[in-house]
């Protein structure tokens, strides 16, 4: 073990040598006209602000968003059967579902049961997309809309209704490649 | 054409009040203008809009955040001193509107078979009335920041009084030059001297003096020192809120008005257009106007790019380059003219 020795942390600041007259002068006006030209390329560039209310930012297509509920396009049924595999795959524990038997009078999805009530609570949810991942029918998917605030928490409780209704349109999709 | 050396008083009493409530009214009435003018040009100056909500354009922002101001409860922290606290804000506005009143719009007009200077009043020792008013503002500086009895404020109001002493040196100097070559001190006899050439040409150096010379006097970046919202939190009026707040505000706009009417009158040739063309008196005030607005719009293009200088740095440059500079160019004009 060598002894200590205090001029080994010593660091030796390099410091240019303090500009002259000319480069002085060239430091105070010249470096400002370039800084200037820079901010005026700026105005000439024009915002880039999106005005949110009315422009909104576009989405990726695979962006988690609200969720929906399917149907079979052709036969109208749900594809929900009720199987609670979106609740218990759920780590904010946000999903409810109660199942029923499907009677032949009665018939809401394609399989045996259906989901007699379905809640996902958005103020619980954290869009993981994991309720999306474990449904075998693909019955549940994360949709695009992300404007999701209300005034009350119990508005935010979205019900099997709510889910399954075709979503308004509102976000716009990110084109390819952008 | 030389002006004589002494006050026109040709106007009877009551056409002189009516111009000064005029200007003062128009002044006043520009301001929010212009404070929302600043803010959406910065904004333009970083890729962004800048306020568009309040009204057609965001044009009616500052009346919201005058009415906000307005409506604050007036208060002062305990160390503080009540009337000087009272006063600085009146001291800052009173000199800034003061020297507004030199500032010549345009020449002498006929008005109705009555002879009206379009200017409050021109006197015989111009450019020496702004900088006595200069002077005094900084007591609004100093008393503000002192009477508030906090320390940031106190430190604003040091750096700011060093400031505009050190500035106001070179900027009287500079203006020196211009006085040597027009022959004259009143502010409309040197617009009537640049009719052949305007005195950013021959006074080039003397008109860059003036201009770094007038940021730092007028406190805008990028010698802001004295408000440093980074590291004083507001400089000389972190103590202030609501409307003496506004009134330091507006006299900070107020002096960049006057700063930006100096210079026009002294270096840009006033009401005059460039080649002399004969055009109707009472387009002379939107000239001036317009002019005012382009040095306008290059304080504010300067403070969206310079960051804030040291207060070292700040100091030796305008001890050590700026004070020699304008010297130089005082004693070359000198010279020159004298020859």
């Amino acid at each position: 073990m060598t002894p200590y020795d205090p001029s080994a942390d010593v660091i030796e600041v390099v410091r240019h040598p303090a500009p002259g007259p000319v480069a002085g002068a060239y430091r105070a006006f010249g470096e400002t006209l370039r800084g200037l030209k820079t901010t005026f390329a700026r105005v000439v560039e024009g915002p880039t602000t999106i005005q949110y209310p009315e422009e909104k930012t576009p989405v990726y297509p695979r962006f988690r968003g609200r969720h929906r509920l399917n149907r079979f396009e052709d036969t109208g049924l749900e594809k929900c059967v009720g199987c609670s595999l979106c609740a218990a795959a759920c780590p904010a524990d946000c999903i409810r579902v109660v199942a029923a038997e499907n009677t032949p009078e009665n018939r809401v999805s394609a399989g045996e049961r259906y989901a007699a009530v379905y809640e996902i609570n958005m103020s619980r949810c954290i869009f993981c997309g994991y309720c999306e991942v474990a449904c075998p029918f693909d019955a549940i998917t994360m949709g695009h809309d992300y404007e999701l605030s209300d005034y009350t928490r119990s508005d935010l409780i979205f019900t099997k209704e709510m889910l399954l209704a075709e979503p308004i349109e509102r976000t716009p999709l990110r084109r390819e490649g952008e | 054409m030389i002006a004589p050396a002494d006050v026109f008083y040709f106007e009877p009493w009551w056409i002189q009040i009516v111009k000064s409530l005029v200007i003062f009214g128009v002044a006043f009435g520009v301001l929010p203008v212009l404070v929302v003018y600043e803010r959406k040009l910065l904004g333009r100056f970083q890729n962004r809009y800048g306020p568009n909500r309040v009204g057609p354009f965001g044009l009616l922002q500052p009346m919201a955040e005058i009415v906000k101001f307005a409506l604050k409860e007036p208060f002062r922290t305990r160390t503080s001193v009540a009337y000087l606290f009272r006063i600085a804000p009146m001291i800052a506005i009173l000199t800034a509107i003061g020297g507004l009143a030199l500032v010549p719009f345009g020449d002498v007009q006929h008005i109705f078979g009555r002879r009206v200077g379009l200017y409050g009043i021109d006197v015989s020792i111009g450019p020496l009335y702004v900088f006595a008013l200069a002077g005094i503002s900084f007591y609004g500086i100093m008393l503000g920041g002192w009477s508030s009895g906090s320390k940031y404020s106190f430190l604003g109001a040091m750096r700011g009084a060093a400031q505009l002493i050190s500035y106001e040196v070179s900027q009287g100097l500079s203006l020196v030059g211009v006085i040597i070559t027009a022959q004259t001190l009143s502010l409309t006899g040197i617009v009537h001297a640049q009719r052949g050439l305007w005195y950013i040409i021959p006074q080039f150096c003397g008109f860059i003096i003036f201009l770094v010379a007038s940021f730092a006097e007028t406190n805008r970046a990028p010698f802001d020192l004295v408000e440093a919202d980074a590291e004083l939190v507001g400089g000389y009026f972190t103590e202030y809120g609501g409307t003496p707040f506004v009134a330091y505000l507006f006299a900070e706009y107020m002096n960049m008005i006057v700063v930006s009417g100096i210079a026009v009158t002294v270096f840009l040739g006033g009401w005059m257009l460039p080649g002399n063309p004969h055009i109707p008196g009472w387009i002379d005030p939107i000239i001036v106007i317009a002019k005012m607005m382009l040095f306008f719009s290059f304080f504010i293009w300067v403070r969206a790019t310079l960051p804030r200088l040291r207060y070292d740095q700040l100091m030796s440059f305008g001890w050590k380059v700026l004070l020699p500079l304008a010297t130089l160019n005082l004693l070359v004009t000198a010279i020159i003219v004298g020859t």
